[in-house]
């Protein structure tokens, strides 16, 4: 199987402080599903942070889709950005855009036209059960609401890889579970999937799914995902 | 996954609502309006002033005037003869006329009184006439010229207008280049107005621009959002400012041509002036989008 993200010794720090992660070398399977676990403050949003490249790392090096990303121009960003899915913790939802406008816009920002994103807009406004909330705006959606709208953008555009960030935590379970089947039939049409959770009910959900546990910005390998380094010479 | 009713469909998407409807730019389209109000006063005036200056030297560069102060009437009168004849047998002298009595009393009667015969007093007779030379040789002319109606009258003297009126068209040609100058120093004033409104704009909305990053949107798309907005918001400025600085101008108009000045009237807008200050609003508008372009784009680079 190809590796879509390979990380070698990377480390993040921010400002002169001690390092947030640290000495992380993993890969990522291209059409795997992960798990990322760990204790509030571990570093999961830092690490996938670095995966949707909203940051640059202080020192290592980071492959996505086979190229070097420390080191990409930043003109050559947005074509990457394009490839990747995100669920933002906090939603980032566009708060002037209605729930429809804001599942349009990673379409609007491809260069999809009005006529040809309407379909896919509305299937999956219907998918996450939010059809007859279309119109409404992010401040009047509860924070369910908003997540689903959140997952809609994040999915929308079929990415290569999705980071999805605490994706079930404002949701009942009934909605949990059909958000972890919508990654599940997104991540057999190919995408690989990176959640971080503090569910720990999820994890059984999703079988063939690997976890990476982070632990104060370090990462271990309870169920052997990590492949790089090769085990023989220890993971990070 | 099931398609949705379309009954239940919102309103397309539409370009340009990925930012929240109405200025994103604060006070900047009034500040804008005030701007261009100021600029194209200063132009015109700087035009009709130039073009005043212009008239006024061309007025003045070849005209002259022979004084005869002569106290006796009669003498006087034969003195205007002969100097008239010089002048007609001058080469380069033309367009000579004896400036008539009735007009001196004119000019007298505010301090003399209407009642007043200028035959009863010693005033100086006027004769004026068009000195046609190269401008090198133009001083020499009029001295030659002034030693020979000396030797017709002791009390003659030939005066250039150039000589009094020179400073005078200067000034007014100074003043007009001030104006120039306020316009530069407004279209310079103008591009700061837009930097700092593109930094609000960039400050207020910067969570949104963020999201359109992460979600692959490039500097380019960005900076095309915001400023065609900006540009909308300066051109709603620009014009507001043009009309109101165009009525201004008429009303002023209408004001100098009741006054009775050569010197005023001179002060006018040629007809192409009509063509230029209309490029005034559109230039407005062209360093808003310059500068709304280049500051967004630098804010943007410092983001990755």
């Amino acid at each position: 199987m190809a590796r879509i993200v390979q990380f070698e010794n990377v480390g993040l720090r921010y400002g002169p402080g001690p390092e947030t992660l640290s000495d992380l070398s993993f890969s990522l399977d291209e059409g795997a599903f992960y798990f990322l676990t760990g204790a509030s403050g571990a570093g999961k949003t830092s690490l996938l942070k670095l995966l949707y490249l909203a940051q640059r790392p202080s020192r290592g090096a980071i492959r996505l889709f086979d190229a070097d990303v420390v080191t990409l121009p930043r003109e050559r960003l947005p074509g990457f950005r394009r490839r990747i899915g995100v669920v933002f913790q906090d939603f980032r939802l566009v708060p002037h855009l209605s729930a429809f406008d804001n599942i349009a816009l990673p379409l609007r920002i491809a260069g999809v036209s009005d006529n040809q994103l309407r379909t896919p807009v509305e299937e999956m406004l219907h998918w996450v059960g939010l059809t007859d909330r279309a119109k409404a705006f992010p401040a009047t959606l509860s924070g369910g609401e908003q997540q689903r709208v959140a997952i809609a953008r994040a999915v929308i555009g079929r990415p290569e890889l999705l980071v999805a960030d605490e994706p079930t935590g404002n949701v009942d379970q009934e909605m949990a579970t059909r958000l972890i089947t919508l990654f599940e039939a997104l991540n057999k049409l190919g995408t690989t999937i990176v959640v971080a959770t503090h569910d720990v009910d999820l994890l059984g959900k999703v079988g063939g799914a690997q976890m990476l546990r982070l632990e104060r910005g370090r990462l271990s390998d309870p169920t052997g995902a990590l492949r790089y380094p090769p085990r023989s010479s220890g993971a990070a | 996954m099931a398609r949705s009713p379309a009954s239940a469909a919102p309103k397309p998407y539409t370009s340009g609502s990925l930012l929240p409807q109405g200025r994103i730019t604060g006070p900047m389209p009034w500040v804008i309006a005030i701007m261009m109000f100021l600029t194209v006063l200063a132009m015109a005036a700087g035009i009709a002033l130039d073009h005043g200056a212009r008239t006024l030297s061309a007025d003045i560069s070849d005209r002259i005037t022979v004084q005869i102060a002569e106290a006796d009437a009669e003498v006087r009168g034969r003195a205007v003869s002969r100097v008239v004849t010089l002048l007609g047998a001058t080469e380069g002298i033309g367009n000579i006329a004896i400036v008539p009595e009735r007009e001196l009393s004119a000019q007298l009667a505010p301090w003399l009184g209407s009642d007043m015969k200028i035959s009863d007093i010693p005033v100086p007779a006027l004769i004026d006439a068009d000195l046609s030379a190269p401008q090198d040789q133009r001083d020499a002319r009029i001295a030659a010229l002034d030693k020979a109606v000396r030797e017709v009258n002791a009390q003659a003297r030939v005066e250039a207008h150039a000589t009094y009126l020179a400073p005078l068209a200067r000034l007014v040609g100074a003043i007009g280049l001030l104006s120039f100058g306020s316009v530069a120093l407004m279209a310079i004033a103008t591009g700061a107005v837009v930097v700092l409104a593109a930094r609000g704009a960039h400050a207020t909305h910067r969570g949104t621009i963020d999201i359109m990053h992460m979600l692959g949107a490039t500097d380019a798309q960005v900076v095309r959002l915001f400023q065609r907005r900006m540009m909308l918001d300066a051109a709603f400025g620009a014009a507001i400012g043009f009309v109101v600085a165009v009525l201004v101008i008429l009303l002023v108009g209408r004001s100098m041509a009741a006054v009775a000045s050569d010197l005023v009237q001179s002060v006018s807008l040629p007809g192409a002036a009509w063509v230029l200050l209309p490029l005034l609003p559109l230039a407005g508008v062209g360093v808003a989008w310059l500068s709304a372009r280049v500051t967004l784009q630098r804010a943007l680079q410092r983001s990755l």
